[in-house]
């Protein structure tokens, strides 16, 4: 069996998005040999899908704005739930990281004097974001792709070799993280071309995965976000934090169902786009929230001026962070003053001219135009939240991106948790791959070169790798149940045929819009829990057709284990925390406590030694753990008015 | 519309053989191709391989061929055909097939590698670049480029001659070339790397005969031969082909 | 993983090697021979045409018009005239009609042309003649080598054509007497004239070559201002190359055919004042 290929390297990067390629970048140029493995073929990653901009205070537009202001915002939008350390690394490093992509090949858009335009955005006080048009994601993956390239011609001249120090496996996923007691001591992969396994043997393992999305019906996300990462980390046990804030983007398409999900970008209410419902209402006027009261325009004339005259008035409410947008027009549809495919009216044909809209969001108009036969120069576009990303993932060390517990685990990006606190703010995304990515690559680096010589780097056992490997083949052989019970009138059932796993996929993500998805409530998400435990064990009986070369039914059944233990993590914390609160908003329990602020939940596995059919949906296979955070430094706080912190933070934490 | 049965043929197979197998399909409305595909993926064939990752045009992977044309499947709507119509879909064909819709893509990264990276200009720090929006205008065009090999899988130079693959670059890589040569800060010329020339000498600029297939089948509308492969030719005249410039650089004057 | 793969150096194009097998050249169902063979039909049309009005040697003068392909008539065998476009150059050795001496110039240019060798490339060699339809060679190596290296010289022929239109130009403003040579006239031939010469200066400045001297070569276009917005404008007449290429082509045989038509009697020039 332990016939499985077996390669040396440093570091290896899993995934090959924003955050992943970042890290790669920085732990080779940091002197480690670095790997990376993705889904995907390289440069296809999911960040081509943000559209909007990277967030950073470079203050290019409006000279006002520095970190501590975009500090500020992002506790805001994360309603200070984040990692406030993350939060301040973030905001700080951001602009270097953004002008560093320029020395790579960058091209963003100009302000009249040349420098990089920033632009608004849900949240952001001032024009932060830098963009390219409405495709700034596909910049930043071709130029982070192109650095790599542009490494490896380096070491191509140097060792002859282009893969000698940086390697990517394109199209090969990871299954297992191998451990060497606790420390990480390599990677168990399969080639999607050839079904062939193979182990990537490295003291220093980053996880940038991304996200879960693929677990909901309606969403944003591509099918390469089935939660390996967040999976893969609470197999090797690490803990996965806070995983109850999903992000339901405010503008998803509605219609035709086909592309029902697919994202349309909030610069189109950025650059001036109003949400109105079928009686032809702005309707966001009515959602301000009373934390924001201050904050935003009460008037439709205010919100108007505030395009051309920000510093004089305040900004319209359709640009409120994207929870109170998704919730507002979920609200409207709800009552009946939705659109005629279920959504609300986004327009901007009636606020910029057609040339404009042509030239600053020329993907939404090819969108709109190409699959939906909808002119948004010459008419509204109908809108619907959709399942966009996820704030909770795997609880990481603010400064070095290790995740904890795991020596040698490492984690940036999407799949990392905390940063974003309770909802992410447009912009911050593609910011966070950027900061974080670089200190993972990092610390990942340095790490693997802290364990010199033979012995120190963690060996990988045959006994996990031959585990993985018949995990990873089961489907091939899956069977009906294996014991079958005699029914109560007699008759023994017949063996059923293997389960369809795209039919379980179908299931899987009907049962998490419909119980854990935008508004939950106790009941539905306990019912959650026990359609997740059904699927669990006919997951076990996924059985696929054909041969391992380019199988996708067989890579599904694969996947399928990891959506159902991140969607029962959702779920779980999702029914523990009895709040609202920015990605998380329960019917019984509408308001934000501030008792809550300092409670994180941090999810386990329950079966460490790998029992994942658990079949009682109350135990389940995931441990729930509340946890207190630590508080957040005076610095940070004393950049905050006191009315402002009272609204958010306990009594005891005012004044301690 | 309602939901109708289409007729599909979708090649199967590998390196070794295959061919065109039929199907009959549930259709609704406001479907591309790559949703039948996905039909027929979780109802009838499994196992039946294929690349997609967005379905919203933005990452350029679901690239087949359809009714013999070139076209990502997200981006290809069923109401283009008409009800009737027998709708054929078969794997990119200037590659070597993998499975079933998916082809070894490897030569794009080959020559992605080939083409020298930008080049920082010295002494200007992060932070201080400044470009003018008119002077990024034209290589913003070319990085619109997702990526999806459509032009390389239509380029007759290698499509219909699998011996130019070693010389020609084809039209991505070459309008790679022209991004960086118009890119305002690339310093390649100080480091003693003349990118129009080196795109006739290494990248095979000449094999392309300008016939246009490139621009026609670009999902992003960018417009390769006339913005970029065409002044490509003309930045390789100026070099090779131009007295006064051949003149000029013989009596140690350069022009920039 | 889908990296690293050699390319398979067996000549041969999509039915070869380790392609998809698929036994059809191309799997298209519409209409693709259309584009290659209407365009090869437009430009053989033209061939003929302009071949036996080249080598007709007669009817290209009718006061005060000159037939586009005779002008600027330079040998001594020219018929004259007056003020007319005609210099005695080649003197009496010149026995060939004296279009064959100019015509080298716009052919040149029309020939090396950006659109044109789409054109004839598509539709007399099949070099490929359609998109994804599989050509006939056996071997094709470009614009690589001579012959079809010489492509390269289209700025050269650019800058003659400057100077054949400008000697349309004249003749155009010639067009402006009546038979008598007197000044302030106008006929239907000199509205035939003016539509020509304005499809002519369309055509030849909204050349490639031209797009890239006026300012395609710049890599800093804030610096040059005017440059720029020339580039600009000449880029906008660009995108519409092809049309102007069959405009052109069209009016410059009709404004000869017109010619030949008044010199030879067949038709009366309406005059308008």
């Amino acid at each position: 069996m332990s016939v499985v290929d077996r390669q040396e390297w440093d570091v290896v990067v899993v995934g090959a998005g924003g955050a992943g390629l970042r890290a790669a970048i920085e732990a080779r140029e940091r002197g480690a040999r670095t790997a990376v493995i993705c889904k995907s073929l390289f440069g296809k990653a999911h960040t081509v899908m943000a559209e909007g901009g990277i967030a950073a205070a470079m203050g290019n537009v409006n000279s006002g704005d520095n970190w501590e202001v975009h500090f500020r915002d992002t506790m805001r939008g994360g309603k200070f739930l984040n990692q406030w350390r993350m939060a301040e690394l973030h905001a700080r490093e951001a602009p270097d990281r953004v002008w560093e992509l320029e020395t790579w090949g960058a091209l963003f858009d100009r302000t009249k004097d040349g420098r990089i335009s920033q632009r608004n955005f849900g949240g952001h006080e001032y024009p932060r974001l830098a963009h390219v048009g409405d495709r700034t994601g596909l910049e930043l993956i071709r130029t982070l792709q192109q650095k790599i390239v542009s490494l490896q011609q380096e070491d191509m001249k140097e060792t002859g070799d282009y893969e000698s120090r940086l390697k990517v496996y394109q199209e090969c996923t990871v299954t297992r993280v191998l451990k060497d007691g606790e420390r990480v001591s390599g990677v168990f992969c399969y080639e999607r071309e050839s079904g062939r396994f193979f182990t990537l043997e490295a003291p220093s393992v980053v996880i940038a995965t991304g996200g879960i999305g693929k677990s909901f019906k309606v969403t944003s996300n591509s099918w390469e976000y089935t939660g390996d990462g967040h999976a893969l980390a609470l197999l090797a046990g690490a803990p996965l934090l806070n995983m109850e804030f999903v992000q339901f983007h405010p503008t998803g398409m509605v219609w035709p169902p086909s592309v029902k999900g697919i994202l349309v970008t909030e610069s189109v209410r950025g650059d001036g786009g109003v949400l109105r419902n079928s009686e032809g209402k702005r309707f966001m006027f009515d959602y301000i929230p009373d934390v924001f009261k201050e904050k935003y325009a009460q008037s439709e004339e205010e919100g108007d001026r505030w395009y051309e005259d920000p510093d004089h008035n305040r900004r319209p409410p359709e640009l409120l962070p994207r929870d109170e947008v998704a919730r507002a027009i979920n609200s409207e549809v709800k009552a009946g003053r939705g659109s005629p495919h279920g959504g609300v009216f986004l327009d901007v044909s009636t606020r910029m001219p057609a040339e404009v809209i042509r030239r600053r969001l020329p993907s939404m108009y090819h969108q709109f135009k190409e699959l939906a036969d909808v002119d948004i120069t010459a008419e509204a576009m109908e809108v619907g939240p959709t399942c966009h990303y996820v704030m909770g993932g795997i609880a990481v060390d603010s400064d070095t991106a290790a995740a904890r517990g795991v020596p040698g685990l490492f984690a940036a990006g999407e799949v990392a948790g905390g940063m974003h606190g309770s909802n992410r703010l447009g912009g911050n995304s593609l910011s966070d791959l950027l900061v974080f990515g670089r200190r993972a690559g990092w610390h990942a680096a340095e790490y693997a070169a802290g364990l010199t010589g033979e012995d120190t780097r963690p060996p990988v056992d045959d006994a996990q790798v031959d585990a993985a490997a018949a995990e990873a083949l089961r489907p091939f052989s899956a069977e009906g149940p294996e014991s079958v019970p005699a029914s109560a009138d007699g008759v023994t059932a017949v063996s059923q045929p293997p389960e369809n796993p795209y039919t379980l996929h179908q299931e899987l993500q009907q049962a998490m819009n419909d119980l854990v998805g935008i508004i939950r409530r106790e009941a539905e998400m306990e019912q959650a829990l026990e359609k997740l435990a059904e699927l669990r064990v006919r997951a076990r009986r996924a059985g696929v057709e054909g041969h391992r070369q380019f199988n996708p039914g067989w890579h599904l059944a694969l996947d399928l284990r990891n959506m159902l233990l991140v969607s029962e993590c959702v779920a779980r914390a999702a029914l523990e925390r009895a709040e609202s609160r920015g990605g998380h908003t329960r019917e019984d329990h509408p308001a934000m406590e501030r008792s809550w602020r300092r409670i994180n939940l941090l999810c386990r596995l329950a079966d460490p030694t790998g029992g994942l059919a658990a079949t009682d949906p109350v135990a389940g296979q995931i441990d729930l753990v509340n946890e207190t955070t630590r508080p957040i430094r005076p610095d940070l706080l004393a950049l905050f008015e006191k009315e402002e912190l009272v609204k958010y933070l306990a009594e005891e934490e005012l004044y301690e | 519309m309602s939901s109708y049965e289409a007729r599909f043929k979708v090649w199967r197979g590998d390196v070794k053989g295959g061919g065109l197998e039929d199907f009959g399909v549930e259709v609704n409305e406001g479907e591309v191709v790559l949703d039948i595909i996905h039909r027929l993926q979780a109802t009838q064939a499994p196992d039946l391989a294929v690349r997609w990752n967005c379905k919203a045009g933005k990452c350029g992977s679901c690239s087949a061929e359809i009714n013999g044309r070139p076209r990502l499947m997200c981006m290809t709507r069923m109401s283009v055909f008409t009800r009737e119509e027998t709708i054929t879909v078969t794997p990119l064909r200037a590659f070597p097939v993998v499975r079933d819709l998916v082809t070894d893509v490897g030569f794009n990264y080959d020559k992605a590698r080939q083409v020298p990276a930008f080049v920082p200009p010295a002494g200007v720090g992060p932070g201080e670049y400044r470009m003018m929006q008119e002077d990024v205008d034209r290589s913003q065009e070319f990085r619109k480029c997702i990526e999806c090999f459509l032009c390389q899988d239509t380029c007759h130079v290698v499509r219909d001659h699998e011996e130019n693959k070693p010389a020609f670059a084809g039209p991505r890589f070459l309008m790679r070339v022209a991004e960086l040569d118009m890119h305002p800060l690339d310093s390649a010329a100080d480091s003693g790397l003349d990118r129009k020339a080196t795109a006739q000498d290494e990248h095979g600029l000449g094999y392309c005969n300008i016939t246009k297939c490139c621009t026609e089948v670009c999902p992003e509308g960018i417009r390769i031969t006339d913005n970029a492969l065409i002044p490509l030719k003309e930045r390789a005249v100026d070099r090779k082909y131009d007295p006064l410039v051949w003149l000029g650089s013989k009596i140690g004057r350069r022009r920039t | 993983m889908a990296t690293g793969t050699e390319p398979h150096l067996n000549s041969g194009g999509v039915r070869t090697g380790t392609r998809a097998a698929i036994a059809a050249p191309h799997l298209r169902t519409d209409r693709w021979w259309l584009a290659p063979a209407a365009t090869a039909a437009g430009l053989l049309a033209f061939v003929v045409y302009s071949t036996w009005r080249a080598f007709a040697d007669t009817h290209y003068y009718a006061a005060p018009y000159v037939s586009p392909f005779y002008s600027p008539c330079l040998a001594e065998r020219c018929g004259t005239m007056r003020a007319g476009p005609n210099a005695d150059l080649f003197g009496s050795w010149w026995t060939l009609s004296p279009a064959i001496i100019i015509l080298v110039f716009p052919l040149g240019f029309r020939l090396t042309c950006y659109y044109y060798r789409k054109a004839y490339y598509r539709g007399f060699w099949a070099s490929p003649p359609a998109c994804a339809v599989a050509e006939p060679h056996k071997k094709y190596t470009g614009e690589t080598r001579f012959p079809l290296i010489l492509q390269n010289i289209h700025r050269y022929f650019f800058y003659a054509a400057l100077v054949v239109a400008g000697v349309l130009t004249y003749d155009t403003v010639l067009s402006f007497r009546d038979e008598h040579y007197a000044w302030g006239h106008m006929g239907l031939g000199t509205l035939v004239f003016l539509v020509n010469i304005t499809l002519i200066w369309a055509y030849t400045l909204s050349c490639h070559s031209c797009r890239h001297i006026v300012g395609g070569k710049l890599k800093h276009f804030s610096k040059h201002p005017v440059r720029y917005r020339m580039w600009q404008w000449v880029g906008k007449l660009n995108a519409r190359h092809m049309l102007l290429a069959w405009a052109s082509l069209v009016s410059v045989a009709l404004a000869d055919f017109y010619v030949y038509l008044v010199a030879s009697g067949a038709f009366d020039d309406p005059r308008f004042f």
